[in-house]
């Protein structure tokens, strides 16, 4: 999916390819700019005017997403069966409507339901993130951060999706409410058996609400699999020095990794790997050629680096 | 850098009518009693959340916002009453970089003038050569190199890491011997991040500044400071050093901060500290303990005594009436 620029076509999402299982938490990782939030709302088809998918497929349940008529998609997916949590959410919500009504909102847009019907719905999903069906009155002013981030949460799984999409969604909250509010998310999961697609830049989150991850740079998948495995022997050293740049409380103190430089422009990016100019391991075919995707020790671990499978 | 005693109480605005009608003008109890000593060479970290009154308290000690209370000692001078004019001479060696790098500078001033505003206004060079090779050497100092390339641009041509560098450059070229930064790499990305804490350190460092580092993010605490303070509305709760607290917190609220970080493991083995709710308001804070209404040990003297800040064995301090008297008696 590239996005169309005056100056020219800025390849933001290139050959990026992942599973989600059903129950699946599969967490995209990557630094501004890697291209994470453009291939979700690639899934949901809510790119800007200027961007446009070139190729790919995205298959849901069974179906061909790009393939489908807008009509289909509007009705029967777009936040019925796939529904966003975006970042900054808290900020979406409507200051002059109360929080049950907005909730119950696509509820009535996408089930001929009666009104009656939705508001015992939308109480009961408060009720679900714990903040209670006796607030469906009140408004967003009226809650805290976390209180409307929780909000957005409800109002995400309103149709009961199967899939759900979380764009950063605990920036600007507090640690201890970004604790509870992945709290209750976990736990919708596994209650509800969904899918969720967490994006974030922060390892840390993810490596504590996620079972798989994929590791983005400049568009393109680094690494993907199950987290344990990443986390405990990453194979692309992007992806080794990226979790060496996150501290930990836990264990020895230890220094923190950096990179030197900055990601690429993607109006040009640089030839062979993406990653080659700030690769401390860069080797001559680096610069030439593009690595393939190819999976590690054959247990779903794939990786894009001349270094692995050689 | 000492505080004693400081207080900042921010008063509410209310409409005409409820000012008249109210018995008393409701006050937001930012920063309530605090009391700090950072030393030389020291890199001392304000933990907590928003609202607990960390910003508040660093901008207090540079006197950019005014003391309701209490005194404000800077090597042994007493600034709290200081005219301007005396204050002003103070600031050069007292500094403040900020966390957002795309707001803190000026978007129509090129690096050059921006870094060295501060030699212009404190009037400390007297020739433009000496502006010059101040302005060189400190871009050098955080790795801007080489420096030429630098100082004819202009902000939005540069990366948020590069930019909090020269707002880092900024604020060390009159070479202050005390330093607050609030939240400084929060904005950036984790692999610059590191590079730009580095630099910092070193930088510190280099000038035997004493270093008051704010932040909500304790791991990063963890790395970057030698003590921390943990605050919660407006009060210090525990304080030490750094690598004591974060093996063995005293008190809840530290606790439960650290068993809410994540950490990038996803084997590790966590416990559970639930804390329930949401920080109360600062304009009525709970009597008593200010945590006891979410604290999972609280019990009766919490909700009606305030617990004083004391020391313990290994050489901290907690405010916290478990640790006196242990569990609920």
């Amino acid at each position: 999916m590239y996005f169309y620029t005056m100056r020219g076509e800025v390849k933001a999402v290139d050959d990026v390819s992942f599973d989600v299982n059903k129950g699946d938490s599969v967490g995209l990782a990557g630094e501004s700019g890697c291209g994470k939030t453009s291939a979700a709302l690639s899934i949901l088809k809510l790119l800007p005017w200027n961007g446009k998918i070139y190729g790919g497929s995205i298959n849901f349940e069974g179906e061909e997403i790009l393939k489908m008529p807008p009509n289909k998609f509007n009705k029967d997916i777009r936040w019925k069966k796939i529904s966003v949590v975006f970042q900054g959410a808290m900020n979406a919500l409507h200051p002059n409507k109360s929080i049950g009504s907005q909730i119950a909102e696509p509820i009535l847009a996408h089930e001929s339901i009666s009104k009656e019907e939705a508001r015992k719905r939308a109480e009961r999903l408060l009720d679900l993130v714990g903040i209670g069906g006796s607030k469906f009155d009140r408004y967003p002013h009226e809650l805290s951060g976390g209180m409307k981030q929780r909000s957005m949460i409800s109002m995400a799984l309103a149709c009961n999706p199967t899939l759900v999409i979380a764009d950063e969604p605990t920036t600007a909250l507090d640690v201890i409410i970004e604790a509870q509010v992945m709290k209750v998310m976990k736990e919708l999961q596994q209650k509800l058996n969904l899918s969720l697609i967490l994006i974030s830049h922060d390892l840390s989150m993810i490596a504590d609400s996620c079972n798989k991850v994929a590791i983005m740079y400049a568009g393109k998948i680094a690494e993907y699999g199950e987290s344990a495995r990443i986390y405990k022997e990453p194979l692309h050293p992007y992806t080794q020095k990226l979790i060496g740049a996150f501290p930990s409380i836990l264990g020895a103190k230890r220094e923190l990794e950096s990179i030197p430089g900055f990601p690429p422009d993607l109006l040009n990016p640089p030839p062979g790997c993406r990653f080659h100019p700030r690769c401390v391991y860069a080797m001559d075919i680096c610069r030439r050629k593009e690595p393939e995707v190819i999976e590690a020790d054959g247990s779903n671990h794939i990786v894009a680096c001349h270094l692995v499978g050689k | 850098m000492v505080a004693r005693n400081l207080k900042k109480y921010y008063t509410l605005k209310m409409g005409f009518v409820k000012t008249l009608m109210a018995k008393a003008v409701p006050f937001v109890h930012a920063v309530e009693d605090l009391n700090l000593i950072i030393g030389k060479d020291e890199v001392f970290g304000l933990v907590g959340e928003s609202g607990c009154g960390k910003t508040t308290t660093g901008r207090l000690l540079l006197r950019l916002v005014e003391p309701t209370e209490g005194k404000i000692v800077f090597n042994g001078t007493d600034i709290t009453a200081m005219s301007s004019d005396e204050l002003r001479k103070m600031r050069r060696k007292m500094q403040i970089i900020f966390q957002d790098p795309y707001e803190s500078l000026n978007p129509r001033m090129s690096i050059f003038d921006i870094v060295s505003e501060p030699v212009r206004i404190q009037k400390v060079a007297s020739t433009e050569a000496e502006v010059h090779q101040r302005v060189t050497e400190v871009l050098k100092d955080l790795e801007l190199v080489p420096p030429e390339e630098y100082i004819y641009r202009f902000p939005h041509e540069l990366s948020g890491g590069q930019r909090q560098r020269i707002a880092i450059a900024r604020a060390f070229i009159l070479k202050p011997e005390f330093m607050v930064a609030d939240e400084p790499l929060s904005m950036l990305d984790a692999s610059i991040r590191s590079e730009v804490a580095r630099l910092l350190l070193s930088i510190v460092k280099k000038f035997h500044c004493s270093f008051l580092y704010i932040t909500h993010d304790i791991a990063l605490a963890r790395y970057m400071c030698d003590r921390i303070a943990v605050m919660y509305l407006g009060q210090i709760v525990e304080q030490g050093v750094t690598e004591d607290i974060i093996q063995k917190p005293q008190h809840p609220y530290t606790e439960a901060l650290l068993a809410a970080v994540p950490v990038p493991d996803p084997t590790a083995r966590r416990t559970e500290v639930v804390i329930k709710g949401e920080v109360p308001s600062a304009v009525n804070p709970p009597a008593g303990c200010r945590f006891h209404t979410r604290c999972p040990y609280a019990w009766e003297r919490c909700k009606k005594e305030e617990p004083k800040l004391l020391p313990t064995e290994d050489n901290r301090i907690v405010a916290c009436h478990k640790y006196v008297y242990g569990h609920g008696k």
